[in-house]
């Protein structure tokens, strides 16, 4: 009965699995045709690698997402947590109101973001010769309720007695956030951090109103496949992508479980002398 | 008291300046025209019929996406947090790294799938692309609040006699209620207001809400953008009331969770 | 795990602040507001291999995005391809420079009568070179469409062909098809008449005789078969029939009897730009018979530079959408900058897209 159950449920990840990356996998496969379009099969070839080794906007748009994505994603977490743990110990009137202003720029479409930063940015005259500047700008704002709101549910879940046995434990209220609260509500913390990073990366619409001169990779692959459908060479930068992300979080995972493996046998040695 | 402060930055510096500020700049072109107070964008946007059909088809994809991802993300969550930690953080990768692709490839590659199926250009074409866009963010924030999910609970919903069915639905359920709010607000308001799916998928035939406004803004005239700001504000107003609705779904299981425990 | 993540993303980081730094000396370096894939890449490393400067190109997939760009005291860009009546505003608004045609010797090249034409955004063509031109007109795919019902505009309502046509999902383009449908001017600023083209676009669609609204998607989608009739620009269809380039040789393209929209995309230079010298030189470059030539293979819209035709392949100046008559040229009309009242057609062009 067990065993059933447990291929049951295999089976339901599995399918799951397969509706997320068939469309990624026919899009990889795609990218080795020897066309400029990918709407069809023509034969084996690394074409569209070398194209898109060749196009220089890919590459600028790269380093444009990349450092946008970085330096928001961080800032973002930043401030993010400091108002989440700040937010926490509002009084809940005050805190329901900042939290709904929060929300706006989650509530708010992406594109009217965009607009209204744009709006503002030339009311108060920041050129768009300072396209980064702005992006981050923008990416940051978009960025920081959803930190905020991953940290918020930690918090609730984890007892602010903690906080309150540290500070009586002699903490003063700085380490009694370091050592105890931060830690507890860490998950939450780089759930958001990486949130936040793939919204910027992901981000369309904010930056295509405020970038201006400077672009990012979704700007410009809209632009290019609005003008003539879906090139191979976007289907080479998916495999990419793909490749890269895939190695990136394998690693960051295998690190954390070794880790992780070492601690257990640290704690089992430990309590062995005990 | 003193973790207030720490709010203090974003609170009185950041909010007004960059989220506020900008908010009003877009009631201000929806309410005047030159400098003039003028009703004319809203009469134009509520007179008639004309944006009834695009509001209508943002609406019903956004709430056909958040349920669908709901039903389908749910139990991956679930099935996810049973699993013994080490399995579960490798198999949770791989709902994460779709996330990590851009938007708009992962649509392009429906674009070739459908364009094969000839399926293009048709209201289920952006529905799937909208789902398979959004679900892992339905998925994450479940499945995070799941993990944190006391055993304990569990163990002893079950030492009392409750059986698998009566366990989850009164105490995993309740206990998964944030995940499940931030789930949905993050797959239901970006649903709402995409325009990037419908633009590329749509074909014309399928207009959404989202779509109107990035055009009237593109457009660049004042006239335009006003009614663009009048459909923004219209958008706004209605996420915020689902908002609201889900706010009171979270405030009622919350106390109901109180009593329990 | 904490310190994986950030010992990963400071490499990100520092990775990533690198080329910003680089990316601040631009001395040498003129920004160009260009369409995608609207210009050959290898004419700016020539470029640059002559004179040392750098053309950065930055692209918008429409006129208004330009407009929006260039519509600013701040524009960072020193040159632009705004098609006809984006000029027209342009203008009108102070926003673009006089252009020193000392600079410009190769304009001796550009067509007279096109230049001409041109007076019509652009009086005494102070401001801005042609660079491209066009003309709206319907592509079909010969092996599809029967030659008894070509000609006219009323191909794209003709329900023998319902669910294989594309219309042009663009206010201007689609409203002037259907303007000229019934009879109007594709430039009227009457509301009735707008209507009743926005009615004829109406019947379009209760009548499922289009199968999509597309832009760019048109020309793969002729290519591949999935439709067999399309409201295109002739540059457009060149390059669905290139077989050469992936394009079906079954197409073909032509003008309407009843006329159309002619259009030309230009080279100007926003009033704001500090180089403006060095703009001027590229502008020359570009006219330059033998790189006008290279760059028209590239981008296969016609070119108006005169000792092209000259230069290229075959396959173009024998190509009905390439190779437009004085008579189709004779037919047509450009779209003027019609300022707020194009608040009309964006109402009308609502009621079609509910």
């Amino acid at each position: 009965m067990k065993k059933l159950g447990n291929v049951l449920k295999s089976a339901y990840l599995g399918l799951v699995v397969l509706f997320m990356y068939l469309p990624i996998a026919i899009m990889i496969g795609m990218s080795f045709t020897d066309s400029r379009s990918a709407t069809q099969w023509r034969g084996f070839s690394f074409n569209a690698y070398v194209n898109l080794f060749k196009d220089r906007d890919v590459r600028d748009a790269l380093i444009v997402t990349l450092t946008v994505a970085v330096i928001s994603s961080i800032l973002a977490t930043i401030i993010g947590t400091a108002t989440a743990i700040g937010m926490h110990s509002m009084k809940k009137r005050s805190r329901t109101i900042v939290e709904s202003f929060t929300q706006l720029p989650m509530v708010n479409p992406d594109l009217v973001t965009g607009i209204s930063m744009m709006l503002l940015f030339a009311f108060i005259g920041l050129s768009s010769d300072l396209g980064y500047l702005r992006l981050i700008i923008a990416h940051t704002t978009f960025n920081i309720p959803y930190v905020i709101f991953s940290v918020l549910p930690k918090l609730r879940q984890s007892s602010d007695m903690l906080y309150e046995a540290a500070m009586d434990l002699g903490c003063s209220p700085l380490q009694a956030l370091i050592k105890v609260v931060i830690p507890d509500i860490m998950p939450g913390i780089v759930s958001g951090l990486i949130l936040a990073f793939t919204l910027s990366i992901d981000d369309f619409a904010v930056s295509l109103f405020t970038g201006g001169a400077t672009k990012n990779l979704s700007m410009l692959i809209f632009s290019k496949t609005a003008k003539g459908g879906v090139n191979t060479k976007f289907c080479a930068l998916s495999a990419l992508m793909f490749l890269v992300v895939a190695a990136l979080l394998l690693f960051i995972n295998l690190r954390s479980m070794k880790q992780e493996k070492e601690a257990a046998e640290q704690n089992k040695k430990v309590m062995r002398k005990s | 008291m003193k973790r207030v402060r720490l709010s203090y930055p974003y609170v009185f510096v950041w909010m007004p300046i960059f989220i506020i500020a900008p908010m009003l700049f877009v009631l201000y072109y929806a309410l005047f025209r030159d400098g003039h107070f003028t009703f004319e964008f809203v009469k134009q946007v509520f007179a008639d019929t004309t944006y009834l059909g695009a509001f209508w088809n943002s609406l019903w994809i956004a709430l056909a996406t958040t349920a669908i991802c709901l039903l389908i993300g749910y139990p991956v969550s679930y099935i996810l947090s049973n699993m013994k930690k080490r399995t579960a953080a490798l198999v949770s990768l791989l709902f994460i790294l779709p996330m990590w692709m851009n938007m708009l490839l992962r649509t392009l590659a429906w674009k070739i799938i459908l364009a094969k199926w000839g399926q293009l250009y048709t209201p289920g074409a952006v529905l799937i692309a909208t789902i398979y866009d959004f679900l892992p963010f339905m998925i994450l924030p479940i499945y995070t609040t799941l993990m944190k999910l006391d055993k304990s609970h569990i163990e002893a919903a079950r030492d009392l006699g409750a059986n698998g069915v009566q366990t989850f639905l009164r105490v995993v359920l309740p206990q998964s209620i944030p995940g499940i709010i931030s789930g949905v607000t993050m797959v239901f308001v970006p649903a709402m207001s995409t325009f990037a799916i419908s633009t590329m998928l749509g074909g014309g035939e399928v207009v959404l809400l989202g779509q109107k406004i990035e055009e009237k803004f593109l457009s660049g005239s004042p006239g335009v953008i006003g009614v663009g700001s009048t459909l923004a504000i219209v958008l706004i107003i209605l996420v915020i009331i689902s908002m609201i609705i889900m706010n009171k779904v979270e405030k009622n299981n919350g106390t109901e969770g109180g009593t329990l425990w | 795990m904490k310190k994986t993540i950030a010992i990963v993303l400071a490499a990100v980081m520092a990775f990533a602040i690198l080329p910003l730094l680089a990316a601040c000396n631009n001395a040498n370096t003129v920004n160009l507001l260009n369409w995608g894939d609207y210009l050959d890449p290898e004419l700016i490393d020539a470029f640059k291999q002559q004179t040392g400067y750098t053309v950065k190109e930055t692209n918008v997939t429409s006129n208004e995005e330009m407009l929006i760009q260039l519509d600013q005291d701040d524009c960072p860009y020193d040159m632009c391809i705004p098609s006809d009546y984006a000029v027209e505003r342009l203008i009108a608004k102070g926003r673009l420079a006089e252009i020193d045609y000392n600079n410009i010797p190769n304009i001796k090249y550009i067509d007279k009568d096109l230049l001409e034409k041109c007076e019509v955004f652009d009086p005494g063509n102070k401001y801005s070179v042609p660079y491209t031109w066009g003309i709206l007109g319907i592509m079909y795919n010969t092996k599809l469409v029967d030659e008894a019902d070509l000609g006219s505009w009323d191909l794209l309502w003709n329900e023998k062909y319902a669910g294989q046509i594309y219309m042009y999902n663009s206010i201007r383009d689609s409203m002037a098809a259907a303007l000229i449908k019934c009879g109007y001017d594709i430039n009227t600023d009457n509301e009735a008449e707008i209507n009743e083209a926005a009615d004829a676009l109406i019947e379009l669609k209760n009548k499922n005789i289009v199968q999509a609204w597309l832009t760019d998607d048109v020309k793969d989608n002729m290519v591949n078969e999935d439709g067999a009739i399309a409201l295109v620009y002739s540059g457009d269809a060149v390059w669905s029939m290139n077989t050469e380039d992936g394009g079906n040789a079954d197409l073909s393209f032509f003008v309407p009897e009843e006329g159309s929209n002619i259009y030309f995309d230009n080279i100007v230079i926003p009033v704001n730009s500090k180089k403006k010298d060095i703009a001027e030189q590229f502008i020359n470059f570009l006219l330059d018979p033998e790189n006008a030539a290279k760059n028209t293979e590239f981008i296969g819209y016609s070119s108006p530079n005169t000792e092209v035709a000259e230069l290229i392949d075959e396959f173009f100046t024998g190509n009905p959408a390439y190779n437009l008559t004085d008579e189709e040229k004779a037919r047509c009309e450009i779209f003027r900058d019609l300022g707020d009242k194009i608040e009309m057609y964006e109402k009308a062009w609502d009621r079609v897209f509910k």
